[in-house]
């Protein structure tokens, strides 16, 4: 699967729950980082080339390729704005986030 | 254009937004992909990415000693290799500090005995993780929290350690200089890396937003500049041949990339004239001894 | 052969080195030191003549050689290194490592005094003052224990209900360079004895694993209770591996101390390592004139043996414990750990520190008498911190 899913998570109760050794599955994932942004990508899909340069430049993975064009994936996005300089067709502009 | 994989195997991190670090990182593991054995040594990667539970390395991993992550990687190779594992790659993601400084010593060691792992070191020009200090790798001139402003002191006095030169000395397999700013260039070097029979360094430049002082958004476009400026040449190292990655006809002024970043904000006329003087003197020392990529005479 | 055992005359640090070869590590790094370096240089003749098939890492540093093995025990690995006093203490934050990692190394080091004033002569400085990394802290007396030790280590450490990186020390010098007769177990017995190391906590590349994270203040106690209960429970391992030690190789030394004539004694000194030789001697000569003198040499000092310690001195007079260090404007680290365990069974005894050793000073039996003198005759005294042997006008 190529990107992992959030996973549902409960705080041990009690010191039994923890493992034996700093060791926990890797890629496992309980937070996201939606709340961070004051500004959210907001995709043109019929502007977008299916070049994927901002696939290649996101810092958060927040950007994965659907068939020839791109999709945002908002949940780790932190709102950088990398993904609509690095367009070159101005499918992706920042806008501001509802807060 | 290489080939790399649709996987996501550093996601979910707590890394500011606009990062440098995490994009050299994410792309990197595309390349060595899901068989890689990951060590990170005390700094903004290991910070952000390994905060229990949560683990934003999609493939093995572990925080390295922050002097030992050389070493480190030296002992996970030696395990797989005793153990007979196959088809996989050790590699290291390090920070400037953690590199240049603290962790010269084991990586020497680790170059010396040959070890086959990857080290790559993710150069944001300071101790960013605690709260941007000035490291071996800061530049001339750039304000950091331990080497402000003021009457007495004009920012870092001292220059970036030349850490690919050292490296190249003490005896690597294979070295390389790269940049966020140009990927392919970058992703095509750790391709280079996973295929060598030994040891292989990348020094990959990564802006860092929070410690530069811009906006986050011209991440990408502030690692171009400064490879365009001159400030950060391209280039590769292997059995005692360098070669520059591209043979650049012009420079960008120098004092367009410095005024983009506040750390830079205080420089007068003669410290930019001074900068771009020292440039072009390096300049004029590795076009003289280095060759240019695809010119055909380059072993790299 | 099964059950035979050669007979060789070896140093106490050849002695671990064969300890070594027999278990079988994976990777072994090394970094010379001073009174180490026969054992990594043994280790190296053993893997140039083929008699130990191991990956034999250089590495350029003390904390390079610990944070290697923190690695291969990272992939599943059997590790195993040696230092010594500078050594030590540079690789200290990679012992915490090791503990905090449960990763399960086995490391000689040479105890040797700690710089300034330079000293590479033996005492116990350097290895007491790290009593609170984490690590299992095992003293030899003689070269059979030093290989004894080497061996159980292996399996001590790496049992489910430990995981805890294990520190064999050997007296510098008096013990890691002094010849005696060892048997040397087989191949094959040993092989019987370890088993393979198996472990959950390592990197799986059919299964990956993120190690070595951070812990914030929500989990981090959880994680060090566990270290903690970890160590309660080497006790109950270690006797366990040692009953199956012994019996497969004919041995009889076990538990967290040994004792010597100490159970109806009036005056008992606590010691540990190979100044215990020279105690019984005078401990000898003493019963022999009507002195109900007696001996605990501590075996290990962690986990730490307080209820035996306890039970022990329960009847006698006047205890004394003999430690080649100090901390600095108290006591001996070894006293305030005895002394702790007394008084938690409620023992009130009258009680001497004797401070001898440092920087490799002999101790002769003389010193010993005195001790014993000392204990006899000044009782609760209000100085109860003596500098064996000080040059003092």
């Amino acid at each position: 699967m190529p990107r992992p899913e959030i996973q549902k998570y409960k705080q041990h109760a009690d010191v039994s729950d923890y493992p034996k050794g700093t060791v926990a599955p890797a890629g496992y994932l309980v937070t996201d980082s939606s709340g961070w942004r004051s500004e959210r990508p907001a995709l043109d899909i019929n502007l977008c080339k299916g070049c994927f340069r901002c696939y290649l430049f996101c810092p958060d993975a927040s950007i994965e390729k659907l068939g020839k064009k791109v999709g945002i994936d908002l949940r780790f996005c932190k709102g950088c704005g990398i993904c609509s300089v690095e367009c070159k067709f101005g499918a992706i502009k920042m806008v501001k986030e509802n807060i | 254009m290489i080939n790399i994989s649709d996987e996501e195997y550093f996601i979910g991190h707590k890394a500011c937004a606009g990062c440098g670090g995490s994009i050299a990182v994410r792309l990197a593991l595309k390349v060595l992909g899901a068989r890689s054995l990951v060590a990170v040594p005390a700094g903004c990667i290991s910070a952000v990415s390994f905060i229990y539970p949560q683990m934003a390395f999609n493939v093995n991993s572990i925080i390295s000693t922050f002097a030992g992550t050389a070493s480190m990687l030296s002992g996970m190779a030696a395990g797989a290799k005793a153990l007979g594992l196959s088809d996989y790659h050790v590699v290291g993601f390090a920070g400037d500090g953690g590199t240049v400084d603290i962790g010269i010593q084991a990586l020497s060691g680790a170059i010396d005995r040959h070890e086959k792992i990857i080290y790559i070191c993710y150069d944001n020009e300071g101790y960013m993780n605690t709260g941007v200090q000035q490291s071996g790798a800061t530049p001339k001139s750039a304000k950091t929290t331990t080497t402000p402003v003021g009457s007495n002191m004009r920012g870092s006095a001292t220059g970036k350690k030349n850490m690919f030169e050292i490296v190249a000395a003490n005896g690597i397999d294979y070295a390389a200089t790269a940049s966020i700013g140009y990927p392919e260039d970058y992703l095509n070097k750790v391709s280079r890396a996973a295929s060598v029979n030994g040891t292989s360094y990348i020094h990959v430049l990564s802006p860092c937003p929070t410690g530069w002082g811009f906006n986050e958004r011209e991440c990408i476009q502030l690692a171009r500049e400064a490879v365009d400026s001159g400030l950060w040449a391209l280039a590769e190292y292997s059995n005692g041949e360098f070669a520059l990655s591209r043979k650049p006809t012009a420079f960008k002024p120098v004092k367009e990339y410095l005024a983009r970043q506040s750390r830079f904000k205080h420089l007068e006329a003669t410290e930019i004239s001074a900068a771009e003087a020292e440039r072009d003197a390096y300049w004029e020392r590795i076009r003289k001894n280095w060759k240019v990529k695809g010119d055909g005479h380059v072993k790299i | 052969m099964s059950g035979a055992n050669n007979k060789r005359f070896i140093s106490g640090n050849e002695a671990v080195a064969e300890g070594v070869r027999l278990a079988r590590p994976h990777v072994i790094s090394a970094y010379p030191i001073t009174p180490q370096t026969t054992v990594v240089e043994r280790l190296a003749d053993m893997v140039a003549d083929g008699s130990l098939k191991t990956e034999f890492m250089y590495v350029e540093s003390e904390h390079s050689a610990l944070s290697a093995l923190i690695g291969a025990s990272a992939m599943g690995a059997r590790t195993f290194t040696a230092t010594s006093s500078q050594g030590l203490l540079y690789m200290a934050e990679c012992l915490h490592y090791a503990s905090g990692g449960r990763f399960p190394i086995v490391m000689m080091n040479a105890n040797r005094s700690v710089a300034l004033p330079w000293n590479i002569l033996g005492d116990q400085r350097d290895s007491l003052s790290l009593l609170d990394s984490g690590w299992i802290q095992a003293y030899a007396a003689d070269a059979q224990e030093a290989l004894d030790f080497t061996i159980q280590a292996f399996a001590i450490a790496e049992h489910s209900d430990v995981l805890t990186p294990f520190m064999v020390n050997l007296d510098g010098f008096v013990l890691t360079h002094t010849y005696e007769a060892v048997s040397l177990p087989s191949q094959e017995d040993v092989d019987k004895f370890l088993p393979k190391f198996v472990t959950a906590n390592k990197l799986d590349l059919d299964s990956p694993k993120s190690l070595g994270f951070t812990a914030g203040a929500g989990d981090n106690t959880e994680f060090k209770y566990l270290q903690h209960k970890a160590m309660q429970s080497a006790p109950g391992v270690i006797n366990e591996t040692e009953l199956r030690f012994n019996s497969i190789f004919k041995r009889e030394r076990r538990g967290l101390l040994e004792s010597y004539l100490a159970d109806d004694a009036e005056y008992i000194i606590i010691t540990l390592g190979s100044v215990a030789g020279t105690v019984k001697t005078v401990v000898d000569a003493l019963r022999a004139q009507g002195i109900k003198a007696g001996l605990v040499r501590l075996r290990y000092i962690r986990p730490f043996p307080a209820k035996e310690i306890a039970q022990i001195c329960e009847n006698a007079k006047a205890i004394g414990v003999l430690e080649k260090d100090i901390s600095f404007g108290y006591e001996g680290t070894v006293y305030t750990n005895v002394k702790s365990a007394l008084f938690d069974a409620g023992i009130i005894k009258p009680s001497h520190n004797f401070v001898a050793g440092l920087g490799g000073r002999d101790i002769p039996r003389e010193d010993i008498f005195k001790i014993f003198n000392i204990l006899s005759t000044r009782g609760d005294r209000e100085e109860k911190v003596h500098f064996v042997g000080l040059k003092q006008k």
